[in-house]
């Protein structure tokens, strides 16, 4: 065994990783846009009391986010194709992301919805404007862009879950690490670079999101 | 279809003691650092500020999976020992919630008023008194309810040691997939979430009844009870 840290072997196993972080990356913007809009019909459903359906929705947002991603993946990875709905590691792994993460989601609108001043019902009801346009003439436009951080940090965090996906055979960055180690023997460069590679994208998002933070707090 | 749901309940059920215990284990290394590292954060002296700056950013910034694996493949290879993976398991959890929690801590510690400090003063205590009997039961009271969210967390990450091989609930399962049929996939599937559920709604409920106690200790009501039956958060 050649030292600790073999640097031609760190630089030859990079390109792979680089690849497996693509998927990773591809896993969340796909999560992130099922989880910001399921999360806003969850939120509608919710604010707006549909009956019967609102407690349905409000006891299935409690119980998704109390129960580990994993176990969701797998239900839908492994249980789906009984009932004939086959899906792909990444098609499987985004709806679990998405779904779960719309749980928070909707929490997250559902805050901003409510910071949207009394006043504005009332004037769109004095318009009579119709209910559609209510939400998305009047109430979302004011609501969205306030929650935008808190929505920019649930991206971060899920990017950082995707590894759990490779339990259902998404091949993402570790996933490839592990491989390059199985076959290599040497797991120390894989799995050390794929842990900076996280890094490397999650500091400077939430450097992002922060800024966002603080434009929204002074805006 | 269901004849095997007594050997499917029997199976997982063994998983609970393990996930407990990772659970277990793991909160109580998550408080212990969140404490040490979130005071560290609040710290006069900079290179103490630094190094828990450091630990915070990077068990924030990366993937616990990755840790997970890091810990259980990269560290036997770098010290020539292996980790028990249950072992390894509590370890990355308390080190990955941990670095949350401390958030929370420093959080919390600044959110107590100027004016207690200075009343401190006032009444000369010395900054041990004053930390242990004027700031740490005001902040507790606030980082209540954020702890209760970090242990669902935590909780639910339990789940990833299913992947380094500790014989929790999940891996129970996986063992049992490959040999059942149809609905009972289904059936194993449910009752895994079913515990976790089960498991959340404990965490939570012990949480409450701490939250109650740390409010009163200060003199303030019990904060509104709040709708959400597991996680707590109202909607």
């Amino acid at each position: 065994m050649t030292g600790i840290w073999d640097w031609g072997y760190a630089v030859e196993v990079l390109p792979a990783l680089l690849r497996g972080l693509q998927v990773t990356v591809l896993a969340t913007l796909l999560g992130s846009v099922l989880a910001f809009a399921l999360g806003l019909v969850l939120a509608i459903v919710l604010r707006a009391r549909v009956p019967v359906l609102h407690r349905v929705v409000r006891a299935f947002v409690e119980f998704w986010r109390s129960t580990p991603l994993l176990v969701q993946a797998y239900v839908i990875y492994q249980v789906l194709p009984d009932v004939g709905i086959t899906l792909g590691s990444l098609a499987a792994g985004v709806i679990a992301l998405g779904l779960h993460y719309a749980c928070y989601t909707s929490e997250v609108y559902r805050a901003g919805i409510e910071a949207v001043p009394v006043g504005q019902w009332e004037a769109a009801a004095a318009l009579s404007l119709p209910r559609s346009r209510v939400w998305f003439g009047v109430i979302l436009p004011q609501a969205v862009p306030r929650v935008l951080p808190a929505l920019g940090n649930y991206v971060i965090s899920m990017f950082k879950e995707v590894p759990l996906l490779l339990a259902i055979g998404l091949v993402e960055v570790v996933t490839v690490a592990r491989q390059l180690s199985a076959d290599s023997f040497r797991p120390v460069e894989p799995l050390t670079l794929a842990g900076l590679l996280f890094l490397l994208v999650s500091l400077p998002a939430s450097i992002l999101v922060r800024r966002m933070e603080r434009r929204a707090g002074a805006g | 279809m269901l004849d095997n749901l007594p050997l499917i309940l029997s199976s997982l059920a063994a998983g609970v003691p393990p996930t407990v215990f990772a659970a277990v284990g793991g909160i109580a290394l998550t408080i212990a650092l969140s404490a040490v590292a979130g005071l560290a954060l609040l710290s006069r002296h900079r290179a103490v500020r630094a190094v828990s700056r450091v630990y915070v950013e990077f068990f924030r910034g990366t993937s616990e999976v990755v840790q997970l694996f890091w810990i259980f493949f990269v560290l036997p290879a770098l010290v020539g020992y292996q980790i028990v993976p249950l072992a390894a398991g509590i370890v990355v959890l308390g080190l990955n919630h941990g670095a949350y929690g401390a958030e929370i801590v420093r959080g919390a510690v600044r959110s107590v008023p100027r004016a207690q400090y200075d009343a401190c003063t006032a009444l000369s205590l010395s900054p041990w008194d004053r930390m242990r009997r004027v700031v740490l039961p005001q902040a507790v009271v606030e980082m209540l309810p954020s702890f209760t969210n970090l242990f669902i967390q935590l909780l639910k990450s339990t789940a990833l040691l299913s992947l380094v091989v500790v014989d929790e609930i999940v891996r129970r399962g996986q063992l049992l997939v490959p040999n059942l049929g149809v609905g009972e996939k289904l059936t194993i599937y449910l009752v895994e979430l079913l515990l976790y559920l089960g498991l959340a709604v404990l965490v939570t409920s012990g949480m409450r009844l701490l939250e109650r106690r740390a409010a009163a200790r200060v003199g303030r009501p019990p904060t509104a009870a709040r709708s959400g039956f597991a996680t707590g958060v109202a909607m």
